[in-house]
């Protein structure tokens, strides 16, 4: 696939709770390496739209195909999760009661079958994966700590290191930032945009400050569908923006 | 594989103990005070079994957080294999010298031996089945259960229902295993006679090696990435889903494993009491299992033999001299060791060493599995 090729394509996706709209006929490209920031306030379902990528929420109606053909509506998490599409939590879930490395190793792209794990051993290949990663997150120093004993904003880092160990083509990442630092938040960016070099990126935030520094096109939801699109500063000089944001 | 120090004596110390106990009962004189009665290597023997239930209950409650409150009924089923082999032996001995059907068959007026009996005449075939039919009914309950994302309590009941279903069934004369009376007058063991000390004493060896086997097989699994994949299902079931697993396999192949450790358990437990009957599917006693971990320490391996001989030397201790404030006794213990020893008796030593991630208490652990 190339640069530029539609790697995510939803069409009028719409996914109903108990007669609540959470997606309402919601459609979405995404490219093919490119990333994109998701805003929207509470109930706008940007949540809801990720339960529908990975499998999690099947929406009543619409078509969710993810590359050349393949309909993620058929399909469970867990043949999700191996077609490329990794998620981060909005609440950091890694796995407390393992260490960092372990975390990391349980994400590892490889053979997710019980005879495989019950007998696999640890390859020099995947300790250099490892290594790898806990550079790029920046937790080279704590890869014996347990995942229950980190800061907030590492369990956040370990978190997305475990997407890219999962090695995706697309990640999906909500509220990176949520209880951040100003200067973990920044570090977060870079990272994320590091990441962007060489996979496709989701972000959904609330923060705009960060979402300014990502820099990349912005998707608006409201009330289950797209309500604006484009750059960070034409959305947020686009009066129905201003309407939703600011308050009737 | 590399083993801790606290796994290391408790090998040596079940087998050491059995060894010296057996070894005290066959070479000194019964007149002798280092003479070990053989009524103590019974009693031994009957814990070890207990231990096997035990390890087998923590490898799916402690380490994939399924709560089973149904494992005896695994018990029973090996139990019933070994049972049904042993009355194959009796042959023209029973009451009736029928040396095709035993006793309680003759009795009903049968004239023939139901199929399901066939083949139960050879020792390899019986034990084949004792692992065999657990296996069985974990592998289909599981498969159902787990595909459907039955959880937490939910299971709980479910494996509650099943023993309780197996009891009523057994308890049926028709069934053809004896009914209320169950499978008990055994006279042999692969040639030897079951009643004799030397059997007894040999059987003690024999709980205690294949006890440790079976420690040994699960600290592997536990152990193992499969292991760790588990313990992340344990506490973030969906997590693991999202990064491409599929914890129902998981839960399956540990949840039919622990199966087949409970039915050798049974199977050894059967020979050493002498008897099987329909009570040994009876709730309570999967109940009891569960509470001999958490006393034991819940996710441990060691701290579930432990408890199951702790509990049981208890028992044993209670119904002799005070038998009518057993239940009451054990009730308190639960309730203490859940308010002053979460982690059970493991727990304090645990926490001088704090290095393996701790096990969630049982009482949290009850209360996240309601919750979900």
């Amino acid at each position: 696939m190339n640069e530029g090729d539609t790697l995510l394509y939803l069409d009028g996706v719409t996914v109903t709770f108990d007669g609540f709209r959470a997606l309402n006929a919601l459609s979405l490209t995404l490219n093919q390496g490119e990333m994109r920031a998701m805003v929207g306030p509470n109930g706008a379902g940007k949540t809801t739209m990720m339960d529908v990528i990975t499998g999690k929420t099947r929406p009543d109606s619409g078509k969710v195909v993810f590359g050349k053909d393949i309909d993620l509506t058929k399909l469970d998490e867990p043949k999700i999760a191996a077609l490329g599409i990794g998620r981060k939590f909005q609440k950091p879930t890694v796995f407390e009661p393992h260490t960092v490395w372990d975390n990391l190793l349980l994400a590892l792209a490889n053979d997710r079958g019980t005879r495989f794990t019950m007998f696999a051993r640890e390859t020099p290949e995947e300790k250099r994966r490892i290594e790898l990663i806990l550079e790029t997150t920046r937790l080279t120093d704590h890869r014996y700590r347990r995942g229950a004993d980190l800061s907030h904003g590492q369990k956040q880092w370990l978190e997305i290191g475990m997407l890219l160990a999962q090695e995706p083509q697309l990640l999906l990442v909500d509220e990176p930032v949520a209880g951040m630092t100003d200067a973990e938040t920044e570090q977060t960016a870079v990272l994320l945009r590091e990441i962007n070099k060489t996979r496709s990126v989701v972000v959904v935030e609330h923060d705009m400050a960060f979402v300014r520094a990502l820099d990349v096109k912005v998707t608006v939801l409201n009330e289950g569908s797209v309500l604006s699109e484009g750059s960070i500063d034409f959305v947020s000089d686009d009066p129905k923006v201003i309407e939703v944001y600011l308050g009737r | 594989m590399k083993l801790d120090r606290t796994s290391s004596i408790t090998i040596v110390a079940v087998i050491g103990l059995s060894l010296i106990l057996a070894f005290l009962n066959q070479m000194t004189d019964v007149a002798s005070a280092a003479h070990v009665p053989t009524y103590v290597i019974a009693l031994a023997g009957k814990y070890l079994c207990f231990a096997m239930l035990a390890l087998a209950v923590d490898l799916v409650w402690g380490f994939a957080g399924i709560l089973s409150l149904g494992h005896a009924a695994f018990f029973a089923l090996g139990g019933y294999a070994m049972g049904m082999y042993l009355m194959r032996q009796i042959g023209t001995r029973g009451v009736y010298g029928n040396a095709m059907l035993p006793d309680f068959m003759v009795f009903l007026g049968w004239k023939e031996l139901p199929w399901y009996w066939h083949g139960f005449e050879w020792f390899g075939f019986a034990m084949l089945m004792a692992v065999l039919v657990p296996a069985t009914l974990a592998g289909v309950f599981g498969w159902l259960a787990f595909r459907s994302r039955v959880t937490g309590v939910y299971l709980s009941i479910i494996t509650q229902a099943l023993t309780y279903a197996l009891l009523l069934a057994f308890f049926r004369n028709d069934m053809g295993f004896g009914g209320n009376n169950g499978l008990t007058d055994f006279k042999d063991i692969v040639g030897f006679n079951v009643q004799a000390d030397s059997t007894r004493s040999a059987l003690l060896v024999i709980s205690a090696l294949l006890l440790c086997a079976q420690f040994l097989l699960a600290r592997f699994v536990v152990d193992s990435r499969f292991g760790k994949i588990l313990i992340a299902v344990r506490d973030t079931e969906s997590r693991t889903r999202f990064l491409g697993y599929r914890p129902e396999s998981y839960k399956l192949v540990v949840w039919i494993l622990s199966a087949v450790m409970a039915g050798i358990g049974g199977a050894l437990y059967v020979p050493q009491v002498g008897i099987i009957n329909p009570s040994e599917f009876a709730p309570g006693n999967s109940i009891e299992a569960v509470i001999w971990v958490a006393v034991g320490g819940r996710g441990t391996l060691v701290g579930a033999i432990l408890g199951a001989i702790l509990v049981n030397f208890g028992k044993t201790w209670f119904t002799g001299a005070l038998p009518e404030i057993w239940l009451y006794a054990l009730g308190a213990m639960f309730i203490f060791v859940t308010l002053f020893l979460p982690r059970g008796v493991m727990g304090l030593f645990r926490a001088r060493q704090a290095k393996e991630p701790e096990p969630e208490a049982p009482a949290v652990a009850a209360a996240h599995e309601v919750t979900g």
